[in-house]
């Protein structure tokens, strides 16, 4: 067994049945990894950390890992999360939402948690489509594709989900795929240890769906086209739009300070007592 | 003893009694009648060392209550019919994950936007089935200010005893009237807290009954680490579809309540001796039917009031002894006829039921009532 494999498996449940949900070739798993190995780096002990996701292929990831663990409801991660660090500030919370969990039905509470800055993390897998109800279109899905429930072509446009966060006030702002596994395991650390909204967008293949009906195709095929078409933030800043037409550009994209709402509810707090 | 003597709104009683039940969480959206008790508590949380939030909507209101009490802190949120609708989807997730929470619920007139700033009792089978799947569910309604500090104070402990989102359905009157009132000084509330494990993490299982049906409960970060969904789950709270745990699960989230029935009957009895038609009355409507009541006695006639303090579960154990020592029975409420189908479905045939019905936003006058019992006993 290689140290990695050690780093996993002192993460996983063992009273959790296995096998998992996830079909062959997802990239949900990896970003498991991804995240695994970002809380181990940043030394985090196990009753720190709470997991919280919606609904969805993604909403399926906190139960593997033995953290406190939270499977909400369709897009409300984040105000579960929010509850819970309010009532216990000093647990690092972790929201874990698909595309549509986070940007379509959880849409207007993504917004508003950035806004409020609420000291959590948000990571957002972003497959451009509904894997879990079986490949309908979803806020990110580019347009024209046809999908499951876009049987002649996508008529609306996507959304970018980073520069919405970004919009909305969230003080940190990062996107990777799984393909860049590595990259990824820092963006989460950093988002981790940073204070306040932090995103991270992912994009990660939905094999089943989107590799079906974009026609990229098998999961390889799909991990090609992440390394083929996503431009660092550095290299893309020396680049004209249109050569940056089509591309996913990663890295930081905001990292910036601003209060927190439980630093500033605390302060009140305070205040009223003396 | 100690007790005050003063001069409170419903909602100010409500607000009173979370912070003495415990309640160091407020999350709300504004809504007419509702919007005294969120703003009271954006001053009393902080003061009390709880926290304040005015969430983006009524159903992240909800989820950062059941959040929040997951984090080991009681919880509540406050809110009228339309906001009440939006709740249903985590009174839903509330109830399987068991997660205690307290919704109070100020019913205004009418359907969809209705009438915003006037009385009615709508909402009584919402606040039943109004989230989907079969649930258990406990709701309370008071009919005073008085009445508003005591069933708050009892929404809490019922949330904390059963595991179980508590429902407070007041109404516009309830929560805007304003009277004298002698409340209970702060230790004189009786306050319980849900079971915590006795047991080391590594033996703990979140779900697994210990004989009372409610299963000690964790809170997040204090070193039990275990797993919540809506989902239906094993006694590890994992997912699963075997048809030998989901039906344990959902006969234990049943039975939890139905074991303590005849612990619930929560209701005040007026006038019973005698009586040969009784009034069947909850929320401001049982003050209405008071005054009528009583009339109506000192003009010699043999009636009774019951006022409902608790809706649901359905007192059938009480009301079927009204209704068998009954000649006739009147419901009066503020809706088209809800509770008073309920008390239709214990009757059993046996006493006529007539019903007292008034969805124009205006209170049921105890005129109305009077009028409806001399009907009876003519
Ligand atoms: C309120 C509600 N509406 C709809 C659903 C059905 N549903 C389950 S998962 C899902 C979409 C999943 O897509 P996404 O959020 O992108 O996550 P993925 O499965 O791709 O990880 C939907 C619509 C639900 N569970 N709850
Ligand atoms: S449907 Fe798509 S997102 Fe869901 S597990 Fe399969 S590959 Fe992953």
């Amino acid at each position: 067994m290689t140290g990695q494999e050690h780093l996993i498996h002192r993460y996983l449940r063992s009273s959790k049945r296995f096998p998992h949900v996830w079909c062959p070739g997802c990239g949900i798993g990896i970003l498991l990894g991804a995240l695994v190995r970002a809380i181990d780096g940043n030394g985090y002990g196990k009753d720190d950390i709470v997991l919280i996701s919606g609904i969805g292929c993604s909403g399926r990831l906190p139960v593997y890992l033995d953290f406190n663990t939270l499977h909400t409801t369709h897009g409300r991660a984040l105000t579960f999360a929010t509850g819970i660090k309010l009532a216990k500030p000093k647990l690092k919370v972790i929201a874990i939402m698909g595309d549509g969990d986070a940007s379509s039905i959880g849409g207007n509470h993504l917004i508003h948690s950035a806004r409020r800055n609420i000291d959590i993390t948000a990571i957002i897998i972003n497959n451009q489509i509904y894997g879990m109800t079986g490949g309908q279109s979803s806020p990110t899905t580019p347009f024209g594709l046809h999908t499951a429930s876009s049987p002649f072509g996508h008529l609306e446009h996507p959304f970018d989900i980073a520069k919405l966060v970004e919009a909305a006030g969230a003080p940190f702002v990062a996107r990777s795929t799984v393909y860049h596994a590595r990259i990824l395991e820092r963006l989460i650390g950093t988002a981790i240890a940073k204070s306040g909204f932090s995103v991270i967008e992912v994009m990660s293949p939905c094999v089943t769906h989107f590799g079906k009906w974009s026609g990229i195709g098998s999961a390889v095929q799909m991990m090609q086209w992440q390394k083929d078409n996503t431009v660092s933030i550095e290299k893309a800043r020396n680049m004209t739009p249109t050569e940056l037409q089509g591309k996913v550009v990663t890295g930081v994209l905001i990292d910036a300070h601003k209060p927190t709402f439980h630093e500033e509810h605390a302060r009140i707090s305070r205040e009223m007592k003396d | 003893m100690k007790s005050n003597r003063v001069l409170l709104q419903g909602s100010e009683a409500c607000v009173r009694a979370a912070i003495a039940a415990g309640c160091r969480f407020y999350a709300g959206y504004p809504i007419t009648p509702a919007t005294e008790i969120m703003e009271l508590m954006s001053r009393a949380m902080p003061k009390a060392g709880g926290v304040f939030i005015q969430m983006e909507d009524e159903i992240a209101s909800l989820g950062a209550a059941v959040g929040a009490s997951l984090g080991g802190v009681k919880a509540m949120t406050a809110t009228s019919g339309p906001g009440f609708s939006l709740m249903q989807e985590h009174i839903s997730f509330a109830a399987m994950a068991e997660v205690p929470c307290v919704i109070v619920n100020v019913m205004r007139g009418g359907l969809s936007t209705g009438l915003p700033t006037r009385p009615a009792q709508g909402d009584v089978m919402q606040a039943r089935w109004g989230a989907h799947g079969d649930h258990p569910i406990l709701v309370v309604a008071p009919s005073s200010t008085y009445e508003f500090f005591d069933l708050t104070v009892k929404a809490f402990n019922l949330a904390e005893r059963y595991r179980s989102p508590v429902i407070v359905l007041a109404d516009e009157v309830v929560a805007h009237t304003r009277e004298s009132v002698v409340l209970p000084s702060a230790h004189e509330v009786e306050v319980e807290d849900r079971v915590r494990p006795s047991v080391p993490p590594e033996w703990y299982s979140p779900y697994r009954d210990p004989g009372t049906g409610i299963p000690p409960m964790a809170a997040f970060g204090e070193g039990y680490r275990f797993h919540v969904t809506g989902l239906m789950h094993d006694i590890n709270g994992y997912p699963t579809e075997r048809q030998d745990e989901t039906e344990e699960l959902m006969a234990r989230l049943f039975n939890k309540i139905s074991k303590d029935f005849h612990l619930l009957q929560w209701y005040d009895s007026y006038f019973e001796e005698g009586a040969e038609v009784t009034v069947i009355a909850y929320g401001s409507v049982a003050r209405s039917a008071l005054r009528a009541v009583r009339t109506a006695r000192e003009k010699g006639m043999p009636v009774g009031l019951l006022k409902l303090k608790m809706l649901w579960p359905f007192m059938r154990r009480t009301v079927s002894q009204y209704l068998q020592s009954s000649r006739s029975v009147i419901v009066a409420e503020m809706n088209m006829g809800q509770l008073s189908r309920e008390v239709k479905r214990v009757n059993q045939g046996t006493c006529p039921i007539h019903t007292l019905n008034r969805v124009d936003g205006r209170m049921i006058t105890p005129e109305q009532i009077l009028t409806a019992i001399e009907e009876e006993l003519r």
